[in-house]
């Protein structure tokens, strides 16, 4: 990736600046460090950052009991300064079933794979979902098995290279992928579905809204809630790292729609989502050239 | 031949520069492009960004960032820097 080169010297960036007020921290409070063994580049670490600041401006995370499933992310069960449960491999949304129903006061939540969620436990999401069980389930899709070498899963795209599918996965021989949030806003028990995306900052302060709505639509006990988050997994799509946002955004992300599915028992269509999400673009990008979106 | 130009600071960031991985997803991802990486490497053996003038304190770096190298800061008044440009 060429970028033309900034103008100026270089400043000091060691220190805090004299006379300025600090707007926003290194990490979330509710990472207790910010050090992790995910690649360069990778997407999860940015998921992780907003669904923990959406819990901490709820002011539930004493009250929040994680379920983790298993994949690269579960590096941050050491790391995230919350009660939590670790399940077995797709098993996440009955463990926080079973969890919400002993304790309906906590706020029970998974966090999942595509390779946990849709291949290896699929059945117990759309369960979870069509009981209208009052947990949120989220969902950070990139395509790949990442944490056991990149293989294909049942949402990779395609067209989309894997280990297991060099070529770009070919319909004919490995199937259509599972556009699993469409799935899920099509079951009754599920009050608030959203996909968001971690490509840019506007797609990543978007998400942290729909992750909010999410915790929300539990708090008030109105069912289900799921919220599916694409992440950049530059490792297993062998591209550089700097190429990973526009990569993610063009293959995934014209498959697997970025945009709240369904909201107030209303299935949005994909051309709704595709027109709101050229219009919420444009905002976000005027936020950001006025110097920042609402954090 | 040169001209002058002035920049202007609204805000600035810290940078962790021995924790980045290099990725250059913050590179990218700055609306005024104002970080570019450097040529020195880390610890890891990595490139990592540098701030040059013209910040907007927007945290879109911050956001992207996947291994939470940034602080954001915004200053009450601009922060003028002058620069000569070959004209
Ligand atoms: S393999 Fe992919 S998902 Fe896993 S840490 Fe690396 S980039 Fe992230
Ligand atoms: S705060 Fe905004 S303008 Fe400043 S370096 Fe970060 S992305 Fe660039
Ligand atoms: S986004 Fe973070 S890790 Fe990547 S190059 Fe920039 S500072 Fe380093």
């Amino acid at each position: 990736m060429t970028t033309s080169q900034p103008a100026g010297p270089v400043l000091d960036s060691d220190a805090a600046p004299e006379g300025a007020r600090k707007i926003a921290d290194l990490k979330p409070d509710l990472l207790l460090t910010g050090e992790h063994n995910l690649c360069p580049g990778c997407g999860e670490p940015l998921a992780v950052r907003v669904y923990l600041e959406a819990l901490q401006e709820l002011g539930v995370s004493r009250e929040t009991v994680m379920v983790a499933g298993i994949g690269c992310y579960t590096m941050f069960t050491g790391t995230v300064d919350l009660d939590l449960v670790q399940a077995l491999h797709g098993r996440a949304p009955s463990v926080a079933t079973g969890i919400k129903r002993m304790l309906p006061d906590k706020v029970v939540f998974t966090l999942q794979g595509d390779g946990d969620m849709v291949n290896e436990g699929l059945q117990e999401v759309l369960h979870t979902a069509a009981r209208g069980e009052r947990v949120t389930c989220i969902l950070l899709n990139n395509g790949v098995f990442g944490e056991t070498g990149g293989h294909m899963t049942a949402t990779s795209v395609l067209g989309q290279r894997t280990k297991s599918s060099l070529e770009g996965r070919d319909a004919e021989y490995h199937g259509y992928p599972i556009l699993i949030g469409d799935l899920v806003s099509r079951l009754q028990g599920a009050a608030y579905v959203a996909r968001g995306s971690v490509h840019n900052a506007g797609a990543v302060a978007r998400t942290k809204r729909m992750l909010r709505r999410a915790f929300e639509t539990q708090l008030a006990g109105d069912g289900f809630s799921f919220v599916e988050v694409l992440t950049m997994c530059p490792t297993g799509w062998f591209i550089p790292t700097a190429d990973g946002p526009d990569y993610m955004h063009e293959t995934l992300g014209e498959v697997h729609v970025m945009g709240e599915l369904k909201v107030d028992g209303m299935v949005k269509t994909t051309e709704e989502l595709h027109a709101e999400n050229v219009r919420k673009q444009h905002e976000v990008e005027a936020e950001l050239e006025r110097g920042g979106v609402d954090l | 031949m040169s001209e002058t130009r002035t920049i202007k600071s609204r805000g600035a960031v810290t940078i962790d520069v021995e924790t980045c991985k290099g990725c250059e997803l913050c590179i990218v991802a700055c609306p005024p492009r104002v970080l570019s990486m450097s040529t020195e490497v880390n610890q890891l053996g990595v490139h990592y960004p540098r701030l040059h003038p013209g910040c907007t304190g927007c945290a879109a770096c911050l956001m992207v960032c996947p291994d939470f190298c940034f602080e954001v800061f915004r200053f009450e008044e601009p922060v003028l820097t002058t620069i000569e440009e070959p004209a």
